[in-house]
């Protein structure tokens, strides 16, 4: 551990020490918020904020649903249920995110013309449906272990006490299961927000886009890269934080 | 059919894969009737009574419960209205107080308001005696405590009939009797109860019926004072030398 933060100290130390020197290898000028121009750069970098928090928010939102909608069905006795679901994880799981992307954003609303729904998707939405089609089949799966960790004992007391199927995961299973998901569905949010870099790709103005467009005026790839690099380091220590605390909250709430 | 009959399980089979588990059961259970099922490990007392209710699937055969068949549509959820149940590891809700396992069931498939299900739910707690726990999570009830509530749990959905299924044998030896006076209890005041153990001075004292079971069969059955003094069966006979010396 110590040795790791030395070794960070050190790194931290030479990039400063390249930078300073000048010879032309760093130009930290183009984010120097103490220039009018750096300034106006990093405000425009740092707009990129918002977009990819509420491009992740939402899309972790629908992934949480979709997921749930997947994994319950999946968990039948009957294989008829079963396969349904075990098909679309399957499916989605084997489709990489880019293409993915590309498909949604110019294939769909082709498609769905096609069927008689004359449907625009923007960059903002066809990034959002992307990124939770494609999370969902994982977090239908951390549904299914965190749910199928509950002892059996506990459907069977609340069926005998007249629960029917929904009641009886809605008021016994999911509130002692949660407990369990939480952490993995945390990793997916931020999971999620690091994959919405790709967005970038189909024109949404979020971190990344608003990174290579400041390049390619500003030709320093180099300090704009490391930004925006950072700014994910910033948003994702924030996140692992909030999980953390939320995570202590329950536990806390668990052991009372 | 017999008009006191709540029970009736005719010709009834079930298999566990190659493993045959019950093999033609046949068990008719009057209103009021106090049963004891007992046998060795594995010879599908447990798995009969959860056919009771609907937990276990069976193969082939017929169970109607208060003139209600478990195979007709809806059957199982119209049936375990009237049943209630306690298992051998409590099942208790652990996220859940105390006093919201006992209302649960009342407020949400009874459609009860809060305050009328915890009326009921302090009855309960009270007959059960410890309504001072009510507040209290599961995990800080002792082992005798919690099989307590968990039969007040079954008693608040005011069933006709109720399954236990080894209550005791998950509770330290001090705790057993508290737990089985609250069912001797019940059973005076004529519930009708289908009861899985090996208490034996329990069977003694409730039991209008003993049924012992061997291999997925009912081998003999009979009054306990008929059994306990002169077993018709050499395997009952051997079952009985085994749990009583010690």
């Amino acid at each position: 551990m110590t040795r790791f933060f030395k070794l960070s100290v050190l790194l931290g130390a030479c990039l400063f020490l390249a930078a300073c020197t000048g010879d032309g290898t760093w130009g930290w000028y183009v984010i120097d918020p103490t220039t009018p121009q750096g300034q106006s750069n990093v405000r425009f970098l740092i707009g990129g904020f918002w977009a990819t928090i509420q491009l992740s928010l939402i899309a972790t939102a629908l992934s949480m649903t979709i997921g749930l909608l997947v994994a319950l069905p999946g968990m039948s006795s009957n294989r008829w249920v079963r396969l349904p679901s075990r098909v679309y994880i399957e499916f989605v799981r084997a489709i990489p995110l880019l293409p993915m992307l590309f498909w949604v954003f110019y294939g769909l609303p082709v498609v769905m013309r096609s069927l008689g729904f004359p449907i625009t998707i923007d960059a903002f939405w066809g990034a959002i449906i992307t990124l939770a089609i494609s999370d969902s089949a994982f977090t239908a799966e951390i549904y299914r272990s965190g749910i199928q960790s509950i002892p059996k004992g506990q459907t069977e007391a609340a069926r005998t006490v007249g629960l029917t199927y929904s009641q009886t995961m809605r008021y016994v299973i999911l509130p002692q299961a949660i407990r369990r998901i939480l952490p993995p569905l945390a990793n997916q949010f931020i999971y999620i927000v690091k994959m919405s870099a790709f967005a970038s790709v189909i024109g949404m103005q979020e971190l990344t886009r608003r990174a290579n467009e400041l390049v390619v005026t500003e030709y320093r790839p180099l300090e704009i890269y490391t930004l925006l690099i950072l700014e994910y380091l910033v948003l994702v220590l924030i996140i692992s934080f909030f999980v953390r605390w939320l995570e202590r909250k329950m536990g806390a709430d668990e052991s009372r | 059919m017999n008009a006191d009959r709540v029970i009736e399980i005719s010709s009834l089979n079930k298999s566990f894969g190659d493993f045959q588990v019950l093999t033609n059961v046949d068990l008719n259970v009057s209103l009021g009737e106090r049963i004891v099922i007992c046998g060795p490990s594995g010879s599908g007392k447990s798995t009969l009574i959860r056919c009771v209710n609907g937990l276990e699937q069976y193969d082939s055969g017929k169970i109607t419960v208060d003139g209600m068949s478990l195979s007709a549509p809806g059957g199982v959820e119209r049936v375990r209205a009237e049943v209630g149940m306690v298992f051998q590891q409590f099942n208790l809700f652990p996220h859940l107080s105390v006093i919201d396992n006992l209302t649960l069931g009342p407020m949400k498939a009874r459609g009860m308001s809060r305050k009328e299900a915890e009326a009921l739910a302090m009855e309960y707690l009270d007959r059960v005696r410890i309504p001072e726990q009510a507040q209290k999570r599961p995990r800080d009830l002792s082992g005798g405590q919690q099989q307590r509530v968990a039969i007040a749990r079954s008693l608040c959905m005011k069933p006709k009939i109720m399954l236990f299924d080894e209550p005791t044998s998950a509770l330290d030896p001090e705790m057993i009797s508290e737990v089985l006076d609250v069912m001797v209890e019940l059973a005076r005041d004529g519930m009708t109860m289908l009861v899985v153990t090996h208490e034996m001075g329990f069977a003694r004292k409730v039991a209008d019926r003993m049924v012992f079971m061997d291999s997925g069969e009912i081998v003999e059955t009979g009054t306990p004072a008929e059994v306990f003094e002169a077993p018709k069966t050499e395997r009952f006979k051997s079952f009985l030398e085994k749990i009583l010396h010690h």
